[in-house]
């Protein structure tokens, strides 16, 4: 995927959202500027398929070496696949964060949080801004 | 304390912002945490070497004809021993026997005026807290106690190849100079004073000079070290290394409610025939079976255990991690903690809750590292 096509949270994950049989799945990775700030990832906590998150709220931790750090939801809704070759492979998070590096897919049960989303560029101005 | 009150700056400063430094509030000073990955910077000094500024480090000069029977009065370890260039590891104790500070001490001979005194490094965050309390403790003792971090800077060079790239570099064969102790030598033509001591589990030195020749050194030492797989090594590492060689971290393993018998630490004590402030509360805990004691951990699986996790026996709890990380040199989890001394055995089979699981733990001897000889 390309990141100019993509949706951002102000807590750096990005969104992707299709249309599959009437209902709306985002797919959920974490973006480039957090996986540059985060470095020497070791671990991945997944969220379970059929758990119920909420939107901004964490569901999923990824650790490095130096903490551990919370994955938000940025969509409310129910997870119905998670990319469960991620944990072994944690490498793609760096090399490929818009592609392999997917994290999960939520089926989203109330749209009402996808306005708060970012567009592209105004999610790089908010990363020029944190990396200044 | 004001959030935002301006950091101090090391005089290298400048260069860890040119080179990517990930600048963090460090005990009030701008310091580098990484530059390019924790786990890089950590195996260079495994495996070669690493430059650490650590001018953020206090560093107190205690003189006048007074100054070993003062400093002899307040630290757990004897230093009226000491000759000329020697360092010795002490801790600066309160009257309950807690731990105010870990310091290095330098026995020093000042060749203005023939005076003998002491350097003394100590951590940033207790910088004011130990020179307020020198001052508090000098009666009318004849000593003097200056503040001498802002005119010094200290650079740790750190690794297998430490020795081989400062003799290189500098005006003396430290291949020689015997652990724990030090030398006036110039580094890179600049007047230095050169100690083999470090904060890694490897060899290596660490160098005090002016601070308007630091970025100098700094650089010249940073030329010759990239070519050989060194790197600039930033706190992170600085925190991965010490963990690995089973070093405390004031702060994490010593605080004023821990005493030096707990931590592990009893050689940095010397009772006998010596009087010193928390003398009688040391003895007592070297007495007492209950308390607490400082152990390593090694964890099963990727996920650390971090400060503050709870240390299960059974289901019931036995203490708490106070540092821990995920260890670049054995590819798992390691930390150290306080248990009670019924858990402390090595092999010890245990448990530590992170975030709500519990985790299996296992008791292992300290350090986990140590270099091969």
């Amino acid at each position: 995927m390309k990141p100019a096509d993509l949706l951002y949270a102000k807590t750096h994950e990005w969104v992707a959202v299709a249309d599959e049989g009437g209902a709306k799945v985002a797919t959920v990775g974490i973006s480039a500027f957090a996986v540059e700030a985060l470095t020497d990832l070791v671990f991945i906590e997944l969220p379970k398929v059929g758990a119920r998150v909420q939107a901004e709220q964490p569901f999923c931790e990824v650790e490095s070496v130096k903490a551990v750090s919370d994955v938000y939801a940025p969509v409310t809704g129910e997870v119905v696949e998670v990319n469960a070759r991620l944990p072994d492979r944690l490498e793609v998070l760096s090399s490929d964060p818009y592609g392999e590096g997917w994290i999960a897919k939520i089926r989203i049960s109330d749209e009402s949080n996808l306005a708060k989303l970012m567009n592209y560029a105004a999610y790089q101005k908010q990363c020029a801004e944190e990396g200044a | 304390m004001n959030d935002n009150r301006e950091l101090s700056r090391t005089p290298l400063h400048g260069w860890h912002i040119a080179h990517g430094g990930r600048m963090v509030d460090f005990a009030g000073w701008s310091m580098p945490v990484q530059y390019t990955s924790i786990v890089e910077e950590h195996q260079a000094t495994r495996q070669s070497v690493g430059l650490f500024d650590i001018s953020h480090m206090g560093r107190l000069v205690i003189d006048g004809p007074d100054a070993a029977r003062f400093l002899g009065s307040l630290l757990t370890r004897r230093i009226d021993d000491m000759a000329p260039g020697q360092v010795r590891y002490s801790l600066i104790c309160n009257e309950q026997g807690g731990v105010l500070d870990d310091v290095l001490v330098y026995q020093i001979q000042l060749p203005e005026g023939g005076l003998s005194g002491f350097g003394l490094v100590v951590n940033a965050s207790n910088r004011a807290k130990i020179v307020q309390w020198l001052h508090q403790h000098r009666g009318d003792l004849g000593v003097g106690i200056d503040d001498k971090t802002s005119e010094y800077s200290m650079i740790a060079v750190q690794g297998p190849r430490a020795i081989e790239l400062l003799d290189s570099a500098s005006d003396c064969e430290l291949t020689s100079l015997r652990y724990y102790h030090g030398v006036m030598t110039r580094v890179a033509s600049f007047r230095a004073f050169v100690s083999r001591t470090g904060y890694t589990g490897e060899d290596g030195c660490e160098i005090i000079c002016d601070a308007a020749d630091a970025a100098i050194i700094w650089t010249r030492l940073m030329e010759r070290a990239e070519p050989m797989g060194g790197a600039a090594v930033g706190l992170g590492a600085r925190d991965t290394l010490r963990l690995e060689a089973g070093m405390p971290l004031y702060g994490h393993e010593l605080s004023e409610q821990i005493s030096p018998i707990q931590a592990g630490l009893a050689f940095a004590v010397n009772l006998r025939g010596r009087e010193f402030l928390g003398r009688d509360a040391i003895a007592a805990a070297q007495q007492n079976e209950q308390l607490p004691v400082r152990v390593g951990l090694q964890l099963e699986g990727k996920r650390a255990a971090r400060e503050g996790a709870v240390i299960l026996q059974g289901d019931r709890p036995a203490g708490e991690v106070t540092s821990g990380t995920f260890s670049p040199t054995f590819q798992r989890p390691i930390a150290m903690g306080y248990v009670k001394p019924s858990a402390a055995a090595p092999g010890a089979p245990l448990a530590v809750d992170i975030r709500g699981q519990h985790h299996a733990a296992q008791v292992v001897p300290l350090p986990f590292y140590q270099r091969g000889k």
